[in-house]
């Protein structure tokens, strides 16, 4: 086994990074895979609470960098999933606490007895993310589809281009279709539009994926959520599987759009 | 990410960050890269420096003497790219690298000297937002200006693309610029001094060229062959 290290990022705050890095780790892990989770947002995590794992922390990854304890150690295993691991993020600390070849490092111990490593990075484009995105070997961007949510996301496709990181895969989060469709959100396809960069899923909005957050169960495990079937798409995609995109209703023109926008490299 | 103003750059490359000095007094350069630390002391916290000092010749007194200045400062300088064999000699004698995954920056700073002002920069990829290129010619872009990316031009700006952000042509007073598109749906236009407010996105967009009319207004019109 030699892991995919993947890091999810935005650029926005609250568009969904951590719930996506949940859910998609959750949905890796009822497909068997070895899944080891790592918080990137040091000062401010909240991985652990959305999967439910917050009262077993007893290390976390600065007690690891600074030798307190070993990697194993801080490896929380998740309560459903027996091939599934939460690395915490310090709560007392900040971003200087880690650098990117720690991360590096971090991910290179955990590469030979893991499938996936998916790194929950903060916002913006700081030191936390230079962290989150220096042990990538794929990077998915989250947006909303709104404004300023995709204009982020372009800063930061721009930066992962300058750094050499490829180019990154879009995760579309909380498509309203009703909204869409009155021409008061933007469409998948303006968003496509503009980024130009291969989509990877397309999640609707779905109240149960906040419900699932706060009760620490992923709605990935939600049979009849459409969101949890979106998210379960994009973790099969990330396997290698040919998963077309799910029918949202009223989005005449999308199919065209995203296999002409996916299409082109 | 690059301060094109200051004498040294800085940027963010794979490895932490990549200091590109110029051929400036080597002296200078180290009191501008100093400064440009202590301008921003939390972004650089803890940083992994490379420096690339072009054809500066350094002794072993200059690398030490900086070195103890930037760990002062919790910046860890780990690489010396250059040119100067005598240079590179220095770096490894005091145990830093003197190369980086990363390909020498293309030769910018040699061809600087011959831009005329009929010069122009061919640039063939989509802008992105934060990304900001100026040129003292003209500027022609294959791909799209993204909101928030800029683009400054001496000379005239040509994009084949669509432009979602700010063009400013005729920087330097250039009335006679132009700015061309296949969609001018710009944020701002500017050409010399004149700005143009917003405009409109288009259903249908067809090519546009924007200059200064005779009534000294900045405007937009479609263009037509011949």
């Amino acid at each position: 086994m030699t892991a995919q290290v993947i890091t999810i990022t935005s650029g926005k705050g609250g568009v969904g990074k951590t719930t996506t890095v949940a859910n998609l780790a959750t949905a890796l892990a009822a497909d068997g895979k070895k899944v080891v989770c790592i918080d990137g947002d040091i000062g401010l995590r909240n991985l652990d609470v959305v999967m439910g794992l917050e009262n077993r922390i007893v290390y976390d990854i600065v007690d690891v960098i600074e030798g307190r304890c070993k990697l194993n150690q801080a490896m929380i295993r998740d309560k459903h999933y027996p091939g599934m691991y939460l690395i915490p993020a310090a709560q007392t600390r900040d971003k200087t606490a880690v650098s990117p070849s720690d991360m590096v490092r971090i991910c290179n111990d955990l590469r030979p007895n893991t499938d996936y490593v998916i790194i929950d990075s903060p916002a913006g484009i700081e030191r936390g993310f230079r962290n989150a995105i220096a042990a990538a070997d794929r990077v998915l961007v989250v947006t909303n589809p709104e404004v300023s949510a995709v204009r982020d996301a372009d800063r930061v496709v721009g930066i992962l281009e300058a750094e050499e990181k490829g180019t990154p895969y879009l995760i579309i989060n909380r498509l309203n279709t009703a909204l869409v469709k009155n021409n008061d959100m933007l469409s998948a396809e303006d968003v496509l539009d503009l980024l130009g960069i291969h989509l990877i899923g397309i999640v609707p909005e779905d109240e149960s994926v906040l419900i699932g957050s706060n009760r620490g169960t992923p709605v990935v495990t939600d049979v009849k959520s459409r969101a949890g079937q979106a998210f379960r798409n994009i973790s099969r995609r990330l396997q290698g599987q040919d998963v077309p995109f799910m029918e949202l209703d009223s989005q005449s023109g999308l199919w065209t759009a995203i296999q002409r926008l996916t299409g082109r490299k | 990410m690059e301060q094109i103003t200051s004498l040294v750059q800085i940027k963010g490359i794979r490895d932490g960050l990549l200091a590109t000095f110029s051929d400036a007094p080597w002296e200078d350069q180290r009191i501008a890269l100093l400064a440009q630390i202590d301008e921003r002391p939390s972004f650089f916290q803890g940083a992994r420096l490379a420096m690339d000092v072009g054809s500066q010749i350094l002794k072993v007194n200059d690398l030490v003497d900086l070195r103890d200045h930037l760990s002062e400062r919790n910046v860890i300088l780990w690489a010396i790219v250059s040119e100067s064999s005598t240079t590179e000699q220095t770096a490894q004698l005091l145990g830093l690298a003197t190369r980086i995954s990363k390909p020498r920056p293309e030769e910018h700073r040699q061809v600087a000297d011959t831009i005329t002002e009929d010069t122009a920069l061919y640039v063939n990829k989509t802008l992105r937002s934060g990304t900001r290129i100026e040129f003292p010619g003209h500027i022609v872009v294959v791909g799209d200006v993204n909101p928030g990316a800029e683009i400054v031009a001496e000379g005239n700006v040509i994009v084949w693309g669509r432009v979602r952000g700010m063009i400013h042509a005729g920087c330097k007073g250039n009335r006679s610029a132009f700015i061309c598109a296949l969609d001018l749906s710009a944020n701002q236009l500017r050409i010399a001094d004149e700005v143009s407010a917003m405009l409109k996105p288009q259903k249908d967009p067809r090519p546009e060229i924007a200059s200064i009319n005779s009534e000294g207004r900045l405007q937009a019109e479609l263009w037509h062959s011949g």
